[in-house]
């Protein structure tokens, strides 16, 4: 429905960009500066969740420009509004490559606004870094994918819940939002699973529309397969807006996390602000960072975030750990390069290793994901997580899975002389297509 | 020398026989020292059942108290103590006594972790604890607990207490509580018949689960009593299940008729296609959420009223933003359908983006009052309050506005602008402030549907735009113009939808629908109860 006035959206937010962009422009000669280009959605939809990153990255450029800034001018941020309305992204993408002139663009939530903005990042040569967790089976060679990659982040989450310590599940609900996402990711855990042994008869997986409200069969549905005797637990990829209420309808039909426990990919920090946590202790969450996790780093992190957004009450989250290292890592690829130029850059951010909020290093790998440990949280009644498990180590992002049929024998590797983000090693050809 | 020896040991025995329960408690202290010592899960939960395996009633409040996360371990000397957050600081509790011990900052103590498993284990434990508990609701929950997961070693401990339980209600509960643990204990094969015989008779979805097992690794005739009693639970549970759907497709419709109510009286009764009507929705939401805020705040005793008191504020916020946008927008725009379409949603955009840049993008907290949470159980129908009340509620704003419309000089001058404008205004009424009024008033419902709403949806700027199409389908299906109409729609769409949805599933669901809908628009274009007479060919 959304699609059919996208164009009077687009009218409006010409006006809001417009205002947007007034203020985001201070008075200096161009010369003098470096741009970095914000592409995140400050209406629509997806303002819910884009918007902090905006703020984020102002931070950021903020912070480095009170160090000096780079390459001994001072960096300006270009904000941009694409308004939740995909087309418009890719506009407005050309917009900042081509008019503004911006060294690189931090941007994109939705995997459908990345897919609409490839062809202008490849087609002008310059370099997006996105900041979200998504279901890979993607690496191009302008892209830099600073969220988790499904092994970074599903794969983990459901090995915590097989484990002794997660309940020894035995029986699974793969609930999820209708779109790419989703789906991707439970075709994934599917193969996973059933390559773990896990009877199909064991595995339920649903689907419900964008920003659903009305959770009352599909929890009665979870209640009625949780009751065969064995061990259950939901993992879910239920999208933003359609959380609250889910969470709501569990709590409501008094699901417990002891007996089913939820295990969300896409419910963070922010999410849980609209919802009074005290029904959902102990249900699951699986990122790569937390706002609980107990670092220096992360403390001057959520110190300096309050100070700069004003406001003592609003939570950090992973998506904005994604934008910390992918800044920090562009910042030192460029000072290493001693260019902004794109082509160098990217060059010479393979290799690269910055410190993570969560008291290690990450490092940008030849297939343009990065290293990240993967945490498992449970929900407090405070609104924040606990960290019960982490990996031990640092998981690789790993672009094609290897659970997929299509995707299990293609490779990426962005460095001469390979340089190709979808190599298939059985036919030693460059050019295979996965799962998307 | 040996005889003062013998003295002192003498006294000791004295001593310790004269107080039992000091002796025990410094060894339940040295078991809850513990804690302090063990890292990780697993040693808690070693720590957990050594606790539990000494049966003192005493442990109960270490054990609660850890299973909520409250038991903490100071750093400087070790010790345990049960803690309440209160600001920066945590008063300390000794975990035994409960006596207060003063006072730490956050950073000298550090919170034992639990997790779910380690949650069940203390919920297990406490079922085995609290059985003689006085409160009737905390043995209930204890035999709920033993049910749900049965051990050979509960039967013991159920014995004695169904035998001092005088509670007819608990009593028997404690009854399927053993007899689930007789399932898995090695009891001779009569035992087990009764048990399952016992168990078969609760027909519910626990006992199924617990069943299930049961014939999958039993022989004989146990085996043949555990299928028996499946399959008669499942098909008494398929009749409850038709009668569940049928209940969600009610709630989902008291929904929908809510959502849309106010859009009956805007849209079908003075026919403006009112695209903002959802911002309306979220404004009434977003005025719970100032109400809760301000309660918080300065009257936290009053949180359970505090729906009760948004409700005519809501009314009043949305019903004048709504004689705003009447006065300012619409009443220049009457017979343009095409511009009112445009010019209302370019008024939603920007209520929209002036909520988000008043409150923020992020999603407001709006809890729920004691009496909308939880569920209660009508035979195995779970029925959840929230829902209930706003079945009721939907119901009484119908009523209240079926009157209105039908019984006061207001509505029968509404009903007389609407049916032919120019002999309204000939006969002296007021045609724009009609008008103006009856805008105010379908907002001014839309802006209490959102206090309804704001207890099951998120409260975020774009709350309207999710219940925006859902209405304009009602008020179409129903019959433009036409109340019952609307009542009647709202009512079937929730129930085709949430009948199709086990088997469709929602998304597909949806579409059938919408596809539905669309044939039956084809067949009859003005809706259900279609409005005859002259207002229908205006």
């Amino acid at each position: 429905m959304r699609g059919n006035f996208a164009t009077i959206t687009k009218m409006f937010s010409a006006g809001v960009v417009a205002a947007g962009l007034s203020m985001s422009s201070p008075a200096k000669a161009a010369e003098d500066t470096i741009k970095v280009g914000i592409l995140h959605s400050l209406s629509g939809t997806m303002a819910i969740s884009e918007t902090t990153l905006k703020d984020a990255m102002l931070m950021l450029i903020e912070e480095q420009n009170a160090k000096g800034g780079l390459l001994g001018k001072k960096l300006e941020a270009v904000v941009v509004d694409p308004a939740s309305n995909w087309p418009l992204f890719a506009e407005k993408a050309r917009e900042l490559i081509s008019k503004d002139k911006v060294a690189a663009v931090f941007g994109c939530w939705t995997s459908v606004s990345r897919k609409s903005v490839l062809p202008v990042f490849s087609e002008l040569d310059n370099i997006l870094f996105y900041p979200v967790q998504y279901e890979a089976e993607e690496s191009e060679r302008n892209v830099f994918y600073t969220g988790a990659a499904p092994n970074q982040q599903a794969i983990p989450a459901v090995d915590y819940l097989m484990s002794e310590d997660g309940g020894s599940v035995k029986r699974w609900v793969l609930e999820g939002t209708d779109y790419v996402y989703p789906r991707t990711t439970n075709k994934i855990l599917e193969a996973y699973l059933k390559a773990k042994g896990v009877a199909a008869e064991d595995i339920m997986v649903n689907y419900t529309p964008f920003g659903f409200s009305d959770w009352q069969t599909e929890v009665s549905a979870i209640k009625k397969f949780g009751s065969a005797g064995k061990k259950t637990a939901v993992v879910s990829t239920v999208n933003g807006d359609a959380n609250v209420p889910f969470y709501k309808e569990l709590g409501n039909q008094g699901i417990k996390a002891e007996d089913i426990p939820v295990m969300a990919f896409s419910v963070g920090e922010e999410e849980l602000a609209g919802l009074d946590t005290a029904p959902l202790v102990g249900h699951l969450a699986a990122w790569n960072y937390f706002e609980s996790v107990d670092t220096p780093e992360n403390k001057k992190f959520i110190a300096d975030w309050h100070k700069f957004i004003k406001n003592d009450k609003r939570t950090t989250n992973d998506p904005m750990e994604a934008h910390y290292i992918g800044f920090n890592m562009w910042v030192k690829a460029v000072e290493k390069a001693g260019t902004t130029d794109p082509d160098k850059v990217i060059d010479a951010m393979v290799g690269v290793s910055v410190p993570n909020l969560t008291g290690g290093y990450s490092t940008m790998m030849p297939n343009h994901h990065i290293t990240k440990p993967v945490l498992i949280g449970e929900i407090q009644a405070d609104g924040q997580f606990e960290t019960v498990s982490q990996t031990p180590g640092l998981v690789m992002g790993d672009e094609w899975s290897d659970y997929l049929p299509d995707s299990k024998d293609l490779i990426s590797d962005w460095r001469a002389p390979l340089s190709c983000g979808n190599f298939n090693v059985a036919t030693g050809r460059c050019g295979g297509k996965g799962t998307n | 020398m040996i005889l003062l020896r013998a003295l002192g040991l003498m006294l000791v025995f004295l001593m310790a026989s004269l107080l039992p329960s000091n002796a025990a408690e410094s060894d339940l202290r040295a078991i809850i020292a513990k804690f302090a010592t063990g890292t990780g899960f697993a040693a808690t939960e070693t720590v957990v059942r050594e606790l539990a395996a000494t049966g003192d009633p005493l442990v109960e409040r270490p054990l609660a108290a850890l299973a909520e996360g409250n038991l903490y371990i100071r750093k400087a000397d070790s010790a345990v103590f049960v803690g309440n957050e209160a600001g920066d600081s945590v008063t300390l509790l000794d975990p035994l006594s409960g006596e207060s011990a003063g006072e730490a900052a956050k950073a000298d103590i550090t919170k034992i972790k639990v997790n779910n498993t380690l949650r069940r284990v203390i919920r297990d434990a406490l079922g085995t604890l609290t059985l003689r508990a006085k409160d009737p609701a905390v043995r209930i929950a204890a035999a709920d607990t033993m049910f749900k997961t049965p051990d050979a070693a509960n039967i013991e401990p159920l014995d004695a207490a169904i035998a001092a339980e005088t509670d007819a209600k608990v009593k028997a509960l404690f009854e399927q509580a053993r007899a689930a643990s007789i399932l898995v204990s090695d009891k001779p094969e009569a035992d087990k018949l009764a048990a399952i015989a016992l168990i078969g008779a609760r027909g519910d979805r626990d006992a199924l689960s617990l069943l299930t097992p049961v014939e999958a690794n039993a022989q004989g005739a146990v085996k043949d009593a555990a299928t028996a009693a499946i399959a008669s639970i499942n098909s008494s549970l398929a009749l409850w299940d038709a009668g569940q759907n049928i209940w969600y497709g009610i709630s989902l419709g008291s929904v929908l008729l809510l959502a849309a109510i106010g859009l009956a009286i805007t849209f079908g009764v003075m026919g403006v296609i009112n695209m903002a009507h959802g911002e309306m929705v979220m404004l009434g939401a977003y005025t719970t959420f100032v109400v809760q805020q301000v309660i918080r705040t300065s009257f936290p005793g009053l949180f359970d009223w505090s729906l009760v008191i948004a409700l005519p504020l809501a009314f009043l916020v949305a019903a004048s933003v709504g004689l705003i946008i009447e006065r300012g927008v619409i009443r220049f725009l009457y017979g343009r359908p095409l511009e009112t379409l445009l010019a209302t949603w370019g008024v939603s955009l920007v209520l929209q983006q002036a909520v988000r840049s008043i409150f923020g993008p992020t999603n407001q907290e709006v809890g729920n009052p004691s009496w909308m949470s939880g569920s209660f159980d009508v035979g195995q129908l779970a029925i959840t309050w929230n829902r209930l009340w706003i079945l009721v509620f939907a119901l009484t704003v119908f009523g209240v506005l079926l009157y209105v419309m039908k019984r006061t000089p207001w509505g029968l001058q509404m009903r007389a602008v609407t049916a032919n404008r120019r002999m309204a205004a000939s006969m002296g009424i007021r045609t724009p402030w009609v008008d103006a009024l009856t805008f105010a008033l379908g907002s001014g419902i839309a802006g209490i549907a959102g206090v309804a709403l704001s207890q099951i949806d998120n409260v975020s700027p774009n709350l309207g735009r999710g219940y925006i199409i859902d209405s304009f389908m009602v008020v179409v299906f129903g019959g433009v113009g036409n109340l019952w109409g609307t009542l009647v729609g709202a009512f079937s769409l929730g129930i085709v939808n949430k009948v199709l949805e086990p088997y469709a599933g929602a998304v597909l669901g949806k579409i059938v629908v919408l596809v539905l809908i669309i044939l039956f628009i084809q067949k009859r274009p003005r809706g259900l109860f279609a409005l005859k007479g002259r207002a229908a060919e205006a």
